[in-house]
């Protein structure tokens, strides 16, 4: 690693892209990525009405290769990678020994001894460190393959009409999380249907040098069905109306898989020993003091990141993530809230600005599409 | 260019007087910055204000930001329509988008403020 390199922002392979399309660009995890290109209200509409394309060249791309890949995983990660049928994928997540969330993953089971894990971009690093420690002793070896591969996702109802001329793989076998080996516009590509916004899609793996050329096909192939191009202020409103967490907000190392509602994805019946085990037993014995919930604001306002939850006179707890949800026209929040406050129903208030709003404890997602 | 009758802040505020009242709202500057705006809170009819001091606040999709007072009064009337539709900020600025019409106490603060002119300079300059 050269000294500049601690220094330099990031640029995704379709920067010239995005800046011919008028996007804002910001910094995000070390990476200049667009925030908005026609603004974040038409861009989500875009993407639950017709489709939506996303560059997400800055996450992770960490393939896991050998004999005992797939065990070397089951130790690194909190689900069993092993149980995947190949050409399926599973949301895992990474914990210290202490059951604190280090991130949240995607496993995809590519071949018998091949896998890949997408880390977000503000722990690619991390995640590629801890793997290959967690590995060594194992038949396998990790390639770091972040900065070699782009990431272009189509996510909507319309995006299967867009990338079926385009793509050799058969999108009607290819199953909600499920991923396949094939191409895209000519361009060597794994295509998986999975996303971060409540609709179908797709994500579409190809080499850095080929992003642009994958881009302009689908940006193309989607004129005429009405294809915005996202940036990450309308990623973030979809995922949040989808209910997912995301990193850094729901999610850190403060935070263990059971608080965050994400038990289910923790494999305690696993057969070897994993990363976090004891502690995480521990916690599925003995419960939560606190959990994540989806909150309704019923007063006026918006609840943010950060803003305090009271139950009575106690502070409950902290909101996480809020906005004005586009598609159901009222404010909606994730936070935590003690144990007791978290059952559907219960009326809670959000504090803003110094003011008490009445909020409402909703179970999650706050949309789900029509199948 | 900026609407060349009208006053501003450099936190991007614009007033148009009219007699002993003063109409406030943000610039298309402002509302491009903040993207779509999604809610308003502005104060009720009597309450005063203090020149540069925060008097409401309006959000975008993504933040939070302080309305500053451009000008020391009371306020006369809020724009009750921004509860509803706080788009009209984004769409029309200068007209519907209006925040406040506050009664003015002290006139010579006008002073204090840009015109067009200046303004156009400041958001030019980034």
């Amino acid at each position: 690693m050269t000294e500049t390199s601690l220094q330099t922002l990031h640029e995704t392979p379709l920067q010239d892209r995005h800046v011919a399309l008028g996007a804002r660009l910001i910094d995000f995890a070390g990476w200049q990525m667009p925030v908005q290109y026609a603004g974040i209200l038409e861009e989500h509409r875009a993407v639950r009405e017709r489709a939506g394309l996303f560059d997400l060249s800055h996450m992770g791309e960490l393939f896991v290769e050998g004999p005992e890949a797939g065990s070397a995983l089951a130790y690194a990660v909190v689900t069993n990678p092993p149980s995947l049928a190949e050409g399926r994928a599973q949301y895992s997540m990474i914990v210290a020994p202490n059951g604190g969330i280090l991130d949240d993953l995607i496993v995809y089971h590519l071949a018998a001894d091949r896998f890949l894990v997408v880390a977000n971009a503000s722990n690619a690093q991390v995640v590629s460190d801890l793997l290959a420690e967690r590995l060594s002793g194992f038949k396998a070896v990790l390639d770091d393959r972040s900065l070699a591969t782009a990431l272009v996702a189509i996510q909507g109802p319309r995006s299967v009409e867009i990338l079926r001329p385009l793509t050799d793989v058969d999108l009607d076998a290819l199953r909600y999380y499920a991923i396949a080996e094939g191409s895209v516009a000519g361009i060597p590509a794994l295509v998986a249907r999975t996303g971060y916004t409540g609709e179908d899609g797709f994500e579409v793996f190809v080499d850095t040098g080929r992003a642009v050329a994958l881009w302009d096909a689908l940006m193309a192939g989607g004129e005429g069905h009405g294809l915005a191009p996202i940036g990450l202020g309308a990623r973030d409103t979809l995922r949040l109306e989808a209910g997912m967490p995301l990193y850094g907000n729901e999610l850190d190392p403060t935070t263990n898989p059971f608080e965050a509602g994400l038990g289910r994805v923790v494999k305690l019946d696993k057969p070897d020993d994993f990363v976090g085990r004891a502690a995480l037993e521990k916690v599925a014995r003995e419960g939560v003091d606190r959990k994540l919930v989806g909150i309704v604001l019923r007063g006026r306002g918006i609840a943010r990141h950060g803003y305090p939850i009271h139950a009575g006179e106690p502070v409950s707890g902290v909101v996480t993530s809020g906005t004005q949800s586009p598609t159901l026209g009222q404010a909606i929040a994730m936070g935590y809230v003690a144990t007791p406050d978290a059952e559907p129903g219960t009326m809670i208030d959000v504090e803003i600005r110094g003011q008490r709003v009445p909020a409402e404890v909703v179970a999650l997602p706050f949309y789900r599409r029509a199948r | 260019m900026v609407p060349a009758d009208l006053h501003y802040t450099k936190d991007h505020e614009w007033v148009r007087v009219d007699g002993d009242e003063a109409t406030v709202g943000i610039t298309a500057y402002a509302a491009d910055q903040l993207g779509d705006i999604v809610f308003v809170e502005l104060p009720e009819a009597g309450r005063s204000v203090t020149q540069f001091a925060a008097f409401g606040v309006v959000e975008s999709v993504k933040a939070v930001s302080d309305l500053f007072a451009p000008l020391t009064g009371e306020v006369a009337t809020a724009n009750d329509a921004l509860a509803g539709s706080p788009e009209l900020v984004n769409s029309d600025p200068y007209g519907d988008g209006w925040m406040v019409r506050i009664r003015l106490s002290e006139r010579g603060e006008l002073d204090e403020l840009l015109d067009a002119t200046a303004y156009d300079a400041l958001i030019a300059a980034g």
